[in-house]
């Protein structure tokens, strides 16, 4: 919550921020800036690559300052580290009172640390001081002060107070580090102030998780390296958008093309359509099994539906003047087919290849998540069943990456091949 | 017999409610080789129905089409056609658009070339041979689509409103490149327009047709195509004759919408 309200100040802050140092530089004179009317006007709202990279560099120092990253100037406050203590005010069976300090030592998470030693001074009278130590974000163990008191284990003998305020059993009491709560049977449990930082484990330092990615790139997780991870992953989405290209284009020229196979499939496709191919993991499990056969079929499922019908569309599509002008041209039937029907079908085709290869990458990291030996997916939740968050995140990451790759190489080879997209 | 010759036709279909669109009745025209004809008339008339079963995209219920004497049956290469627009193939060039007709023939290529560069310099387009066919204006695509009919050497153009998506002055333009290559080729035109300025002055013989059903309802012969091959349009518009053909045309057409919106009327 306080994340989000901190990222919506940056948002507005950085936002008049940019607005008054623009007002003060000469901007230059192009025609959107003399335009009126912009409120409303599309063609008058780009994006801001200044906000674009505010907003990217603003989630790396959210990220950075919320998790104690050496990388951003400032942070959040972490959890407390270092020695501290309280006083517990112990009454004894026969209703004296008397107080001993409890020294206890908050060490970082994985370090290993002796508990801190009891000064000579604090046992003058019956409660004696006691030790304990703690790791940040954790909780100390139970701890019954009362039982190297004189008399601490007589009955009557109890706890009453905490650094000077009442406490009783189920109750707890804030000092100056943290928190003490007192259990039901009496003994009392120290939990040092956490802070605003996150826990590694829920999520790791930016260069934490640029380290394991250098890490895995070189010696691999589980004996599988990371461009092997990915590049099955890779491997098994363009194998299965290749084959469902293979049967989905033919096929949606068909149904462009003839009544009795439009006919014919139509239900197929319309019903197929709107499965997700995620529903289809269990069935292609079961039939296929969980080894590549089964995720290739899956995702020539994926790809089929989307290349058939961008295909038929294509076909459709095609402006009833171009074919009878070709015809008057002297254009045979094939020719037809192969000069006008496919080239006006390619801008379709491309789209639906697009969204098919987004579908695909998607597919695939979610079936490498039931079940794989290599891939994208199975690494990411390999590492969460050991609590590897870093790679998860690293994971999650790489998967994004790659995807956006994707779509931008798809999107380049459309440029460079059908140049007339959204032109006719 | 050299010529296109339209035989009493009708055309009738069924519309899915089950009533029946009478579409062509008894429509008779004679055209000799090298006749440039314009067919007019109000919205619904049937004059691009008339027109597809020229090109042989349509089969008419009654009566036949000959060219040269053979019965047209279905598209050919004889008939050329040129459209209002979008029937240009944006994945080829210029060139390549031009040079579609020969390259069906399987014509050489050295061939096509000269027909396709003589074709293109005609037309104007010279210097756009190897430009993407999107990368040109309104005007400049209708050059093409003018030239690439051409490039098959048909005996009979058929043109579709070919400059009714164009801005008034590149129409003008237009009007006078479709007369110099009517006069260069010798080709038989008939062109529809929806424009009774572009009828009167790119018809040697006018048409008007009218509407429910479509028939042929008054044809004249002009003057003013052949005098427009060497004048100035602008001048052949002055023309008092001129004025007094638009005017009786227009009042005409004018009736046939009135009477239209009538039976509109009365059918509610």
């Amino acid at each position: 919550m306080t994340i989000l309200i901190i990222y919506i100040l940056i948002f507005f802050v950085a936002m008049i921020i940019y607005s008054q140092i623009k007002r003060f530089t000469t901007s230059t004179k192009d025609f959107t800036s003399l335009k009126t009317v912009t409120f409303g006007d599309e063609s008058a709202v780009t994006a801001n690559r200044t906000a674009s990279i505010i907003s990217v560099l603003s989630i790396f120092f959210l990220w950075g300052a919320f998790t104690g990253s050496s990388l951003t100037p400032i942070h959040a406050p972490g959890p407390y580290v270092g020695d501290t203590s309280f006083t517990y005010t112990a009454e004894n069976a026969d209703k004296q009172t008397d107080t001993a300090t409890v020294h206890i030592r908050v060490h970082k998470l994985n370090d290993t640390v002796e508990k801190p030693e009891i000064p000579a001074s604090g046992n003058d009278g019956f409660a004696k001081d006691d030790v304990m130590k703690v790791a940040a974000w954790r909780t100390s163990n139970p701890t019954k002060v009362q039982n190297n008191d004189d008399g601490g284990k007589v009955d009557g003998y109890r706890v009453t107070m905490i650094d000077g305020q009442a406490i009783s059993p189920n109750g707890f009491v804030d000092v100056s580090d943290g928190q003490v709560r007192m259990t039901r049977k009496g003994s009392l449990v120290f939990e040092p102030g956490k802070g605003w930082q996150m826990e590694p484990i829920w999520l790791p330092a930016p260069e934490d998780v640029w380290g394991r990615l250098i890490e895995i790139a070189d010696v691999g997780y589980q004996n599988v390296t990371l461009s092997e991870n990915l590049g099955w992953s890779l491997y098994r989405v363009i194998l299965g958008f290749i084959l469902g290209s293979l049967v989905g284009i033919p096929l949606g020229y068909a149904m462009g093309l003839s009544s009795w196979f439009r006919g014919w499939f139509d239900p197929i496709v319309e019903f197929m359509r709107p499965v997700p191919p995620l529903a289809l993991i269990p069935l292609v499990i079961i039939w296929f099994g969980i080894w590549e056969t089964g995720k290739i079929s899956l995702l020539f499922l994926a790809a089929l539906w989307i290349m058939t019908i961008a295909a038929r569309a294509g076909v459709s599509g095609v402006n009833i003047s171009k074919v009878h002008a070709a015809y008057s041209l002297g254009a045979s039937k094939t020719q037809l087919l192969t000069k006008i029907i496919v080239p006006n079908s390619l801008p379709e085709i491309f789209t639906g290849a697009r969204v098919a290869m987004g579908v695909c990458w998607g597919t695939v990291v979610a079936a490498e998540l039931v079940a794989a030996e290599k891939g994208a997916g199975k690494m990411i939740i390999a590492a969460s069943k050991f609590q590897n968050t870093d790679i998860v995140i690293m994971g999650i990451i790489l998967i994004g990456v790659i995807g956006y790759s994707i779509d931008i190489l798809m999107r380049m080879a459309e440029n460079w091949l059908v140049p007339w997209k959204g032109k006719s | 017999m050299s010529g296109l010759e339209i035989d009493n036709i009708s055309m009738r279909f069924e519309l899915p409610g089950g009533d029946a669109v009478q579409a062509l009745e008894n429509v008779s025209l004679q055209l000799k080789q090298g006749e440039l004809m314009s067919v007019l008339g109000p919205s619904g008339c049937g004059k691009t129905t008339l027109l597809n079963i020229l090109a042989g995209f349509l089969a008419p219920t009654d009566g036949v089409v000959r060219l040269n004497g053979h019965n047209v049956t279905g598209p050919h290469p004889e008939r050329g056609m040129v459209f209002q627009k979008g029937a240009l193939f944006e994945w080829m060039n210029v060139r390549s658009n031009v040079a579609f007709g020969p390259a069906m023939k399987g014509m050489p290529k050295k061939e096509t070339d000269e027909i396709v560069d003589h074709l293109l310099n005609t037309v104007g387009l010279g210097d756009f041979k190897e430009k993407a066919v999107y990368e040109l204006s309104g005007g400049m695509q209708q050059r093409v689509a003018l030239a690439r009919c051409l490039a098959n050497e048909p005996d009979v153009i058929l043109m579709d409103e070919p400059l009714g998506a164009l801005d008034a002055l590149t129409r003008e333009k237009m009007q006078g490149l479709v007369l110099k290559l009517w006069k260069e080729t010798g080709k038989t035109i008939v062109l529809i327009t929806h424009s009774v300025e572009e009828a009167l002055l790119l018809g040697e013989r006018l048409v008007v047709m009218a509407p429910r059903p479509g028939r042929i309802h008054k044809e004249y012969n002009l003057p003013f195509a052949k005098e427009g091959v060497d004048a100035d349009l602008r001048e052949v518009k002055k023309h008092p004759e001129f004025n007094d053909r638009r005017e009786e045309i227009l009042t005409m057409i004018w009736d046939m919408e009135e009477e239209i919106m009538g039976h509109q009327e009365e059918s509610k």
